[in-house]
Order: C-alpha cells, then structure tokens, then sequence
C-alpha cells in the first residue's frame, strides 16, 4: 500500500528533475543560444537545404500561421488516402484491411490534431506501414507543431515591440531533431529492453500451457510508444493502449511512460519565463498548473483507493482499491495518477480503463480535459493557459479601473473578444456535441449505421451519458482517451468527433498566437505604479479563480447528469 | 502561399527519411539485442513455446492457478478492458457469480479472502500477473487436485512473488505462467 504511493511521488519528482532543466534548455534552442547540442546543426542544414527553406526569413504572425495551417492541411490530405488504402500497400503481414472514408477522415484528423482518438484497434485497423507512416510520422509532427506554434508566442513577448517573429519552419525542425528524436530513441530503448517488441514479424501462434491455440499481435512498437508520451500523442500501438502488457510491460517502464509525457508540458512553461526573461512569471503560472494538477489528483486517488462501493457490498476485499480495468503490476495508486496526468495534459493514452474508474474519478477525468491547461498538451498547454490569462487580466482591469495590459501592451478591444470567443468555443463544442448525440441516441436508435446508436453505449442510465460526454470532452481536448465501452466506429461519431477535434485544435492555437503577434506589434508602455503586475502571487489567484468559475459555469451541469449523478445513485 | 504549399510538401518528405525510416531501423536494430530479440520475450518447455513472459494465458483447469477474469477471453491478437461502469447491474451479476464460482472451487475460503483482482477483468484482457492473496486463496485447491503438500504449494508462491520496484515503489504482483511451469516441474 504504501509502495504504491511512494511509487506516486517518486515519479513526480522524477518529472520535475527533468523537466526543469529541460525547460532551460529548450529556452536556450529556441532562442539560438549556444547549447550542446549544436553539433546537430549540419543535419538541420541539410533538412532546410533539401525543403527549400531559408530558416533566416523572418515571418509575422500571419505568415507563421499560414505556414502552420499549410503543412498541417498536407499531412491532412496525405493521410487520409493512405489510410483507406492500406490495404493495398505493403507491410502489412496480417492482412489488414483499409479504413472506411469516414473512419479515415476521423483517424488522421485525430492524429494530425495531436488528440489520437482511436475508433479502430491498433492490432486489426491498421498496418505496420500506416502505423509508421501515418500514426508515428503525425505524433512527432504533430507535437513539434505545438511547440513551434508556443515559440511564436514567446517570441511575441520577448523584446518590447516586434513583428517579426522568427522563422516557423526552424523552431518546428528544431523542436524534432534537438528534442523529440533523440528522448523518444533513448526511450524506444528502455522499452525495447524491458520488453516492449520492436521487431516486424507478423503474428505469432502458440499452443499455451493449457492447450489452447493462441495467437499474439506483434509489431514494432516500441519507437512509437515513445514519442506517442513524449509528444503527448497517446495513440497506442496495440487496442488496450498502455494497459497492454507489451506496450507497458512492468512498473519500470510505466514510470518512465509517465515522466515521459509530463517533461515537455512543464518544460514549456519554464522555458516561456526564462525567454522573455521574465522568470518569475513562468514559476507563478506553473505553481498555478501545479496547484491544479494536486487538487484533481488527490481526490481521485482518494476515489480509486476506496474500492467500488458495490463490490464492497458483496463482502470480497478491495485491500488495495479497485481493480476493474486495471493492472495487478501497476495497481490502483499509480493507475489512478496516470488517470489524471494524461487528462490534465492531453496525452490520453490509458494504463487502465477509464469506463470503470468510479464516478467521481470520471468527474476529475473530464474536469482535466476541460480546463485542459493545467500544464497541458505539448506547446498547447502554455496557449491554452495564456486565453484564460488575458481573461484575468481583462477582469482585473475591469475591477481597478484602468485600460489592462499585459507586459507593457495594451489589451484592447480586439484581443478580448480573441479571447473570449476561445473560451466560448470549448463549451459550445462539448455541450452542443454531447447533446446532438444524445438526441440521435433516444430518437433515432434505429439508423442503419455501423454500430446502431442504441447499441452504442455499453452501460445504461447515467454512465451512458457520461461515456458520450467524455467522448467528445475528450475529442475538443485533443486528449484523445475515451470511456471505450462507446461504440463509436459509426459515421456520426467519426465525422462528429473528426469536426470537433479539428475546429478545437487549430482555432485555440490560431487565437493565442494572433493574440499575442497583435500585442506583441503595439507600443511598449514603461511600468508605472499602476501596472497590473502579471508575475505575482494575487494576479496567479486571480487566473486560478477565472479558471475555476469559467469551467464550473460551463460544465456543472453536465457532470451533474452523468458522473455525479451516478455517484449519488450509488450511495444510497 | 504557394510557397509554403512546396516548401510543406518537400519538408515532409525530408522528415518522412528521417522519422519513418532511420529511427524505426535504428530502433529495430538495437530491440535485436534484447532478451526476446524484439519479437516478445517467449517461455519454452521441453523445447516447445508455451507462451510469452508479459502476456497472460486462459487456465481454466482446476489443476493450474487461475488468473483474473479476461473481457477478450486472453487473446492476445486483440486486447481490451470490459469498460464496464461501477454501478451497472450486468456487471455487478458477473463479479458476484465470479465470487461464486471462486467459493465453490476454493474450499475453506471466506469471501473477505477473495482480493478484487480475482473478480475483476484486467484493462489489458491479457494481465500476465494476479496478487499475492489471489494465489494464496487457490493453494488449498492445487494442493488437492495435484495431491501435493500445501506447504509446498505455498512455498513455491511466495518464491514466485515479485516485490515492489527496488523493494519500494508499486506493488507486489505473481506471474501466474511461471507459477503454474513452476508448479508442473514441481510434480517430477
């Protein structure tokens, strides 16, 4: 028992020892100071020399969005092709078949948007071909995405005024050959030999100790597994995600999965205070992340450690918690901190079920993905944060009275309603798409779809709802976890969550960084005595509050019907 | 923009060398010096494959210890959870037969003896392990069908007991294949 949370807080500090000096560095690269790291250079050299690129040109936010948005729309057409026609292309020993238009439609969004919502199985619905080409080339693309378009952001911030805003396609190759190969390679070994496969034979069959015929799902693995937590992708290799023993074979690799996905969110904080030079303000907003993180933590560890009520019941022991969905090697502690770190940040990969956790778990599970900023996905993370920052700052303006700014720019007119309109998009999305769906569940139960919508819940009453309302929390997130009991490979979830995933990837990245490119080109004000001073404890309360009350107005209402509801239902 | 439509698609067949196929070769070429030469760690027994080391198998027999109840039946060419929710009648039935079906096989156990994990199905369908107490319930019944000293039994589970991490972080798990290929040279 105790081991259990000793392994909790040794992983997170674990994390943190990593991540900190990782943001220094990443500081440092982006800012073409001189690190280690340089002797990379002639590769990066090559890579601009072969693309065309000159990655001297200086861009302005526009042109670093339109750039962003092209390279993202070719993954996009790319992939969708690849996928439906898979199965006429090589490497694919287990004779997979191709995906349907709109299950690719859905597929390569979601991987292209860094959320890996999977409504195929990775042992059936693919091939090792597409799993390299499509699923591991996104997850490494999609990642550096986030981090150029953060660098953008940062860059906005650092000198009193400036448009030009350093080149898109050097921070985003950087943000590959100077972080996320190298990490994932020194991963995708610890994996390999802690026995994560990495070879590409086919399936394997034997005859087990009992007699039974049993046939084994293999593949090369392992270099995925790695930059899908590194990037904060979580598209698994095999169905059952990390919970599957050959994608996260013991409590070794389980930590290092774990560290592996938090280390970029929490660096990307640290390096935004240390490149505009303004450090104080990026250990508030991670003290404010942290705060967050602990106060979703604590209570679904509490929740997952008292067992199911129901099982209590029946009389059997629950010594170490409850264990539906879950891993005897990992146990229900670490299981139930995973559970939070990949909805607070947007991995979504699972080590266990997220269908079964107990209700409240689930109220934390999807208030992570709601707030989606405490730490956060892979550069998004930081973005997310910075919407609810200038609502802070728009308020606390408010409430003295004066015309607010942010490091020595006014925020206008224009950046609120930026602002505003993101922060109205998630609810929209969410509660709009929770709603259509549960509307075609009671009325019309009988379209001829893939899977009828009144088959696809796997559990009645209020964990129903919950499953449909996790499902596209988590696709606006870009989480990309799900209540899996959905039976979502239909055309309305595909295209439904395909729309979502989308529209909640790419205008919360377009917002911020015009936001800032637009405050970043204005005239720098000198601090005066009354200058709202962002790097202080009052406005860090100030910007946990905004979060607080602007997600509690949004979703109470729909927790209360799904989760919550259950949670009552089942005290009495 | 036509520029950067050129420049995107020139730069993603740069990456496509680098990240589809340098690094998963290196990465496949390193996994070949690991212990299951990267196809998966396999056990053998007389020559013969019997299974791999981290994917649980189907033991059904009263003979063998069992392992936790599995949604996909322990077929490893798939894996899943049941994703069923706490408080869904179905499922409550099916641990409570599970409990049942435990007491019947197990004599002389109590139903507080019974751990969760022996009634509940694993996230993966293919957990290779169950806890300390899920195998000590089944000692009584092995000793039993195999006519054997249930000192012995129990002798042979603790040693096949793994502690926490470095004796201090997680818990402590029984790979329930090597148990049962150690309970079968046991007979010899």
């Amino acid at each position: 028992m105790n081991t259990e949370l000793f392994g909790i807080i040794a992983t997170f500090l674990l994390t943190l020892v990593i991540a900190i000096p990782l943001g220094k560095y990443l500081a440092k690269v982006f800012a073409g100071e001189k690190v280690w790291t340089d002797f990379l250079k002639p590769i990066e050299s090559g890579i601009y020399k072969l693309s065309g690129i000159n990655p001297k040109e200086e861009m302005n936010w526009k042109q670093h969005l339109k750039a962003m948005l092209t390279i993202n729309l070719v993954w996009l057409v790319y992939g969708f092709f690849v996928l439906i026609f898979q199965d006429k292309l090589p490497m694919n020993p287990d004779g997979n078949p191709g995906m349907t238009a709109d299950l690719s439609f859905n597929t390569v969004i979601s991987f292209v948007a860094n959320c890996d919502l999977q409504h195929y199985s990775g042992e059936s619905g693919v091939t090792y071909l597409t799993q390299h080409v499509v699923m591991m080339f996104l997850m490494f693309t999609s990642c550096a995405t986030g981090m150029a378009s953060a660098v953008v952001f940062f860059k906005a911030f650092r000198d009193k005024t400036s448009a030009r805003l350093g080149n898109f396609w050097e921070f985003f190759v950087k943000s590959i050959t100077r972080l996320l190969l190298p990490l994932s390679f020194l991963i995708a070994m610890i994996l390999a030999f802690n026995g994560s496969p990495t070879s590409y034979e086919a399936k394997d069959q034997f005859i087990s100790l009992q007699g039974d015929t049993v046939n084994v799902s293999r593949g090369p693995a392992a270099g995925m597994i790695a930059i899908k937590h590194l990037g904060t992708n979580g598209g698994g290799w095999f169905g059952a995600n990390s919970a599957h023993p050959l994608e996260n074979p013991n409590y070794i690799t389980n930590t290092v999965e774990l560290v592996a996905q938090m280390i970029i969110p929490i660096a990307m904080v640290i390096a935004f205070g240390i490149f505009i030079r303004r450090r104080k303000l990026g250990w508030i907003i991670f003290g404010v992340m942290t705060i967050g993180m602990f106060l979703l933590l604590i209570p679904t560890i509490s929740s997952e450690l008292g067992g199911n009520p129901a099982l209590s019941k029946m009389g059997i022991s629950q010594a170490t918690g409850a264990m539906e969905g879950k891993e005897v090697r990992f146990g229900p502690a670490i299981s139930a901190y995973w559970s939070t770190v990949t909805t607070i940040i947007s991995t979504g990969s699972v080590n266990n079920m997220h269908d079964s956790s107990m209700p409240l778990t689930g109220v934390w599970q999807l208030l992570g993905m709601m707030v989606n900023s405490f730490y956060g996905g892979c550069g998004v993370g930081v973005l997310n944060y910075f919407i609810y920052l200038i609502i802070a700052v728009f308020i606390s303006g408010l409430m003295v009275g004066r015309t607010p700014e942010f490091l020595g720019h006014k925020v206008e007119a224009r950046e609120v309603k930026i602002a505003a309109l993101i922060t109205l998009l998630s609810p929209f999305l969410i509660l709009a798409g929770t709603a259509l769906a549960s509307f075609i569940f009671t009325s019309h139960g009988d379209a001829a779809w893939a899977v009828q919508p009144k088959n696809w819940l796997n559990n009645p009453g209020f964990h129903g709802f919950s499953e449909m309302l996790y499902e596209v929390t988590s696709s606006n997130a870009n989480n990309g976890s799900g209540f899996e009991g959905l039976g979502d490979n239909n055309i309305l979830w595909n295209v439904l969550t395909g729309f979502v995933i989308l529209v909640g990837r790419f205008l919360p990245i377009i917002g911020p960084v015009a936001i800032a490119g637009l405050l970043g080109a204005k005239k720098f004000i000198p601090e005066s005595a009354g200058t709202l001073k962002p790097d202080t404890l009052t406005f860090g309360l100030m910007t946990f509050a905004v979060i607080v009350v602007l997600n509690a107005l949004s979703y109470f209402p729909a927790l209360a019907l799904g989760p919550l509801a259950e949670y009552f239902t089942m005290l009495k | 923009m036509k520029k950067y439509i050129i420049q995107s698609i020139r730069l993603t067949l740069v990456l496509m060398v680098l990240l589809c196929i340098v690094y998963p070769f290196l990465v496949a070429f390193a996994g070949k010096f690991s212990k299951g030469e990267g196809g998966g760690e396999k056990i053998t027994k007389n020559g013969k494959v019997v299974g791999y080391v981290l994917l649980g198998q189907s033991f059904t027999k009263p003979e063998y210890f069992w392992g936790r109840p599995s949604a996909v039946g322990y077929n490893a060419a798939g894996s899943a959870g049941s994703n069923k929710g706490p408080s869904n009648p179905d499922y409550l039935k099916q641990v409570s037969d599970r409990v049942d079906t435990l007491l019947k096989y197990n004599p002389g156990i109590r139903k507080s003896d019974i751990p969760a994990d022996m009634v509940t199905a694993s996230g993966s369908g293919l957990d290779p392990n169950i806890s300390e107490q899920g195998a000590i319930i089944q000692i009584k019944r092995i000793a039993a069908y195999r006519k054997l000293d249930e000192k012995k039994v129990a002798e042979l589970v603790v040693e096949n007991t793994q502690g926490p991490l470095f004796g201090l972080f997680g818990p402590s798990s029984v790979n329930v294949l090597k148990l049962n290929l150690a309970l079968d040279e046991l007979k010899k």
